[in-house]
C-alpha cells in the first residue's frame, strides 16, 4: 500500500516537470518516462529524449530529480533508458491537444514508419486549414518542422512525426 | 573476441565523421542563403554532433575509452579517422549541399545496416538515429531536385558540385584493416556492401534531378588512416580553442 501511494506521488511530481522548450507539456505527456521504481536507495526514474541530440536533456534530468526530491523528500536517481527509443506515438492525446492550442501542429499517428504524407499534409493549428505546405523539415528545435498556411498566411511549426 | 580491436576502429571513424561534418555544418549558422537553410544546417549540425557524442560514449563505456569531450577536443589531426569529404571547408552552398546529400545517404545506409548488428549498443543507437536521418535525406533530396529544376546555371552548379564531391565521397567507404572480423561477427556488412547500397539509393535522386553520376575512378582514401588535408588541423584548432584553455573545466 505504502509503495503504491509513493509511486502515485512520483507520477504526480513528474506531471509537474515541464519540457523547457514546450512549457505546456509535462515529461509524462511527452512520453519521456519509461520506468519508475522506488527502493531503499530512493526513487529511480528512467527517461528518454525525444531526439537523440536534444540539448535540453541534462536540464530535464535535473528538473525531474529536483521535482521528485522536493515533492517526496526522497533522493532521486534519473537515468537515460537506452533500451527504449522515443517515437511520436508516445505523445498522449491530451498532449496533442495542448500542442495545438499552443500553436504547434501535433504529429499524426504512424504505423511504425513515417511517410512523406505525414509531413506534407498538416493542418494549420491557427485556422485549421489543410491548405499548407512544408517549408523546411527543420524548425526552431530539433523536434519541429516549419510549415506555411496558404489560407491564413501564417507560418507555423509542427512537432515532427518520428518512428 | 577479435572484434574487441576492430570495433573501436569502426566506432571512431564513424564518430569522427559525424563530429567533423557537424562542425562544418555549424559554420553555416548565420550565413545560410535563406533563413530556413541557416536553421536546417544548424539543426543538422546539432544532430551530427549528438551522434558523435553517443558513439564516443559507447567507446568510453564498452572499450575503456576516454571522456567524449577530451577525445573530441584534445586529439591532433593525425589521430582523427574522418573521411576527407567531412573536413573540407564549406566553400559555397552548392558544395555544402551536395556533400550533405552524399554524406547523409551514406550515413543512412550505415545505420540501417546496424539494425541487424550483433553489437547491441550500436543496434540500439541505430534504431534511434535512423528515424532522425530521414529528415536529413528528405531535406537534401528536396533541395537537390529543386535547384536542378531552377535553370541552366543552377543545374550546372549542382553538376559541378557533384563532380567535385563524388571521389571524396568514395572515401567514406575506405575499408578498415580488420573489417573481415566485423563482417564475420555480423557487426555490420562491410564497406563494399554499404557502398553498393548507397549507390542504389542516390542514383534515383540523381537521375530524377537530371544530373550525371560520375564514375568512381579515384576515391579519395587516407582519412581512415589519419591522412588529412591541411583543412582538418585548422578546423581542430578553432573547434578546440576554448576547450583547451582549461581542459579540466566542467561545462
Amino acid at each position: 500500500m505504502q509503495t503504491i501511494t509513493t509511486l502515485q506521488a512520483v507520477y504526480n511530481a513528474l506531471d509537474h516537470v515541464m519540457d523547457p522548450e514546450i512549457p505546456v507539456l509535462s515529461v509524462l505527456e511527452l512520453g519521456m518516462i519509461t520506468d519508475v521504481k522506488v527502493d531503499l536507495e530512493g526513487v529511480h526514474v528512467k527517461m528518454i529524449p525525444t531526439f537523440s541530440a536534444c540539448p535540453a536533456i541534462d536540464v530535464i534530468k535535473e528538473n525531474i530529480a529536483s521535482a521528485v526530491e522536493r515533492e517526496l523528500q526522497m533522493p532521486a536517481i534519473v537515468t537515460v533508458d537506452k533500451e527504449v527509443n522515443w517515437n511520436s506515438n508516445r505523445l498522449t492525446e491530451t498532449a496533442k491537444e495542448k500542442l495545438r492550442n499552443y500553436g504547434i501542429a501535433p504529429p499524426g499517428k504512424h504505423e511504425g514508419e513515417v511517410n512523406l504524407d505525414m509531413l506534407i499534409k498538416v493542418s494549420c493549428p491557427h485556422c485549421g486549414s489543410e491548405n499548407t505546405y512544408l517549408r523546411s523539415p527543420f524548425g526552431s528545435a530539433l523536434c519541429r518542422a516549419l510549415h506555411f498556411c496558404k489560407e491564413c498566411g501564417m507560418m507555423f511549426e509542427q512537432f515532427k512525426p518520428l518512428s | 573476441m577479435q572484434s574487441e580491436q576492430a570495433l573501436p576502429e569502426l566506432l571512431i571513424k564513424m564518430a569522427d565523421d559525424e563530429l567533423i561534418i557537424g562542425h562544418r555544418n555549424s559554420e553555416w549558422t548565420g550565413l545560410g542563403p535563406v533563413m530556413e537553410e541557416d536553421i536546417a544546417f544548424s539543426s543538422m549540425a546539432q544532430d551530427k554532433i549528438g551522434h558523435a557524442w553517443a558513439l564516443y560514449r559507447i567507446l568510453q563505456e564498452h572499450f575503456n575509452g576516454s571522456d567524449p569531450d577530451q577525445f573530441a577536443f584534445m586529439r591532433e589531426a593525425a589521430d582523427f579517422k574522418c573521411s576527407q569529404l567531412a573536413e573540407m571547408p564549406i566553400t559555397s552552398y552548392d558544395f555544402s549541399l551536395m556533400r550533405h546529400f552524399l554524406f547523409d545517404h551514406a550515413e543512412t545506409v550505415r545505420y540501417q545496416s546496424f539494425s541487424q548488428s550483433s553489437f547491441t549498443p550500436l543496434q540500439q543507437l541505430a534504431a534511434k538515429i535512423k528515424g532522425e536521418l530521414k529528415y536529413h535525406t528528405l531535406h537534401a533530396d528536396a533541395w537537390i531536385l529543386q535547384l536542378c529544376a531552377a535553370g541552366a546555371e543552377s543545374k550546372g552548379r549542382m553538376q559541378q558540385a557533384l563532380d567535385n564531391c563524388f571521389q571524396l565521397a568514395g572515401g567514406i567507404f575506405e575499408q578498415g584493416e580488420a573489417e573481415e572480423v566485423l563482417i564475420a561477427e555480423k557487426i555490420y556488412p562491410g564497406e563494399a556492401a554499404l557502398y553498393q547500397q548507397w549507390l542504389n539509393n542516390i542514383s534515383p535522386v540523381i537521375e530524377k534531378a537530371g544530373l550525371t553520376l560520375p564514375q568512381m575512378t579515384a576515391p579519395v582514401y587516407g582519412g581512415r588512416k589519419g591522412q588529412h588535408t591541411e583543412h582538418l588541423q585548422q578546423l581542430l584548432n578553432e573547434m578546440g580553442e576554448v576547450f583547451r584553455l582549461d581542459p579540466e573545466a566542467t561545462w
